[in-house]
């Protein structure tokens, strides 16, 4: 069993705190990735499981065992870096090797292990190359190799993809799926990309200036984001925000149209809030290239300044109240600039922050 | 004519040239290696002779045979001044690189109090002229009885290599990425075993490079060596030079005879270490 358990996790360079007390439970064979932008504390905070950053205050656990002072090498943990770090005066196999040889294995087991990773990612014909005569995706599979061999109980990423080319990024981030299934075992994931961290966790933690924001399976921060910055930074496009007030029971867009109150939200908010109304450009499209909006709905025209056709649906960058904001089309058909459409907006897909805690008021 | 054509003989002869000056340069840097190479091998008459004589008329060994031959007959105790360089080179080199890991690696790797004072320090004192050490050092070695020993030129050289091979080191070991060593933690290293295992075998051709530099400054090193050796006991190679000259003859010959034994370990040594110097040796390592 690798649970891995944060308690009040204190990270302190001199004066400077950079994580401040952060509470996280991960389960056994749980995927969870730590996302968030650069300087958020999520790279810190899983240096700190590593054992590479001591930590300041509070307690880490893997398995049963705290491992607040314990070094890396009594962890049990294996990780990936950003740049790889793959040993240049090794071959592959003996970067894959070297784990075990220093556990001082037999070396009928180091080739047994050896060859298995080899050939869990493909890399048995790369055997005895260096790692700089390797291409970028071949150099990542045998750093993902490397932590493998070992068995570890917790594999730990450090933002494994973010050096490849897009396409490639995308065909590793499915494999790291896929290793997942294979070995079983709990991974903590750190990355800055919204997209990897939906598609690869089972749980996603949202972090910012050393908080943690939110905590939740992948449609639960995309559906209930707890606040404007989680709503905004996932999903993509980011979610549109406008300020608005309660007025007469509805919600008055500043300097725009006023829409129903969402009935979710009926008797969470008091006449005279000052609020934002956030949307996703998926809730908001133009009639007759829209999905069936059979709940509560309100209707306005817009003024199409920008369309990015994307094939499937186009991309429609609009003004409502003095600010862009971003739809989309279904079926697209070609919008000219300054076309005016009517809109129609999901209302039952409508969230509302609070003006000045900007938390959800859901 | 042809444009492409005039632009191919353009670069043809621009490469032509660049090859005869490359020739030249070099040839203006070799004249002296093989003119003493090529005195060695012939007569005072013929070296000294006016103009020079470029082509020798006759070769032989009479001076190296001289050299090794009695004292009294031009001989001079060369296998003495030849094992006192090597133990002095060898020695110092070593202590000097392994000062030079230990402290290359705490300004590569650890911040702490005054690392850039430190740092400045040590590079000022290579802006001291050595010759301008001669005097003070002289009256300490004096005064501790180490004149004329082993380990007073051995504790020298090591004083004057140790804040370059630092300096050298320093830099090949920021070269070698941290999460190196950090990796070979997690795979189970101690911090003794990530170093030795891992950043130490890919910093090695820097090492090695310092390792050369230490050994050929002591081993070419004359003004110090001349002031603190006196005897057979001590004395360098380039010290042992000045056994050729007497009070109103210079045996050019012999001299030059020493000269080439000294040149042949110092070409070896670089032709072995050649191989370590390759560059590029951390590429690959990380990045895409």
């Amino acid at each position: 069993m690798a649970q891995v358990q944060l308690r009040s996790v204190v990270k302190k360079y001199g004066s400077l705190e950079v994580v401040h007390g952060i509470d996280l439970d991960i389960a056994d064979n749980e995927f969870v990735v730590l996302v968030g932008p650069s300087g958020c504390g999520k790279s810190t905070t899983l240096r700190m499981i590593a054992g590479l950053e001591a930590i300041s205050g509070g307690e880490i656990a893997i398995g049963e065992r705290v491992v607040n002072d314990l070094p890396p090498r009594h962890r049990n943990i294996s990780m990936v870096f950003q740049n790889y770090a793959l040993y240049p005066h090794m071959t592959v196999r003996e970067n894959l090797g070297f784990s075990l040889k220093i556990a001082n294995r037999p070396q009928s087991e180091i080739d047994r292990a050896v060859e298995e990773a080899a050939n869990i990612l493909s890399l048995s014909d790369y055997m005895d190359r260096k790692p700089g005569a390797l291409s970028g995706g071949q150099r990542q599979r045998v750093a993902m190799g490397r932590a493998i061999v070992r068995h570890p109980e917790v594999f730990l990423f450090d933002e494994p993809l973010s050096n490849l080319d897009a396409k490639l990024r995308t065909q590793m981030r499915t494999e790291i799926k896929k290793l997942h299934q294979k070995v079983q075992s709990t991974i903590v994931y750190v990355t800055h990309d919204q997209v990897e961290a939906m598609t690869l966790a089972d749980r996603i933690v949202i972090m910012r200036d050393g908080h943690i924001e939110q905590v939740g399976t992948p449609l639960e921060v995309f559906e209930n984001p707890v606040n404007t910055f989680v709503a905004t930074f996932i999903g993509s496009p980011p979610m549109n925000l406008l300020p608005a007030t309660i007025t007469n029971g509805e919600v008055a867009i500043e300097n725009g149209p006023s829409v129903a109150l969402p009935s979710a939200f009926e008797g969470k908010v008091r006449e005279g809030q000052a609020v934002i109304l956030g949307f996703r450009a998926d809730n908001l499209m133009p009639r007759g290239h829209s999905l069936p909006m059979e709940g509560q709905h309100a209707a306005f025209d817009m003024k199409v300044n920008l369309s990015e056709p994307l094939g499937t649906e186009t991309l429609l960058f609009s003004s409502l109240a003095g600010r862009e904001v971003q739809a989309k089309m279904l079926n697209p058909r070609p919008v000219s600039p300054g076309e005016t459409l009517p809109f129609q907006l999901d209302l039952t897909r409508c969230h509302l922050f609070d003006a000045a805690s900007e938390a959800s008021l859901r | 004519m042809n444009e492409n054509l005039k632009h191919r003989i353009k670069a043809r002869i621009l490469k032509a040239l660049h090859l005869v000056a490359l020739f030249i340069a070099m040839a203006i840097i070799c004249v002296p290696g093989l003119w003493i190479v090529l005195n060695s091998f012939r007569p005072t008459v013929e070296i000294m002779a006016k103009p020079p004589v470029w082509i020798p008329s006759e070769l032989n060994l009479d001076n190296y045979r001289a050299m090794f031959g009695a004292v009294g007959e031009g001989g001079v105790p060369v296998v003495q001044y030849f094992t006192n360089s090597l133990i002095i080179s060898v020695t110092s080199t070593v202590i000097a690189i392994l000062v030079g890991m230990a402290g290359g690696y705490a300004f590569a790797r650890y911040r702490f109090k005054g690392k850039a004072g430190i740092f400045i320090g040590l590079m000022l004192t290579r802006a001291v002229p050595g010759v301008s050490l001669s005097l003070p050092l002289f009256i300490v070695m004096a005064k501790t009885g180490l004149i004329d020993t082993h380990v007073g030129l051995i504790l020298v050289y090591v004083a004057l290599n140790v804040p370059f091979t630092i300096w050298l080191i320093d830099g090949f070991f920021r070269q070698v990425p941290i999460e190196l060593a950090e990796a070979a933690e997690i795979d189970g290293c101690t911090r003794w075993q990530a170093f030795w295992k891992v950043e130490f075998p890919v910093a090695r051709a820097g090492i090695a490079s310092a390792g050369i530099f230490a050994f050929l400054t002591s081993w070419n090193e004359y003004a110090l060596a001349s002031q603190l050796t006196r005897s057979t006991f001590s004395k360098t190679m380039p010290v042992g030079l000045r056994d050729f000259t007497s009070e109103f003859t210079i045996n050019w010959g012999g001299m030059c005879a020493l000269a080439v034994l000294m040149i042949i370990p110092a070409l070896i040594l670089t032709f072995i270490v050649q191989k370590h110097l390759i560059a590029g040796l951390t590429f690959g390592g990380v990045k895409g």
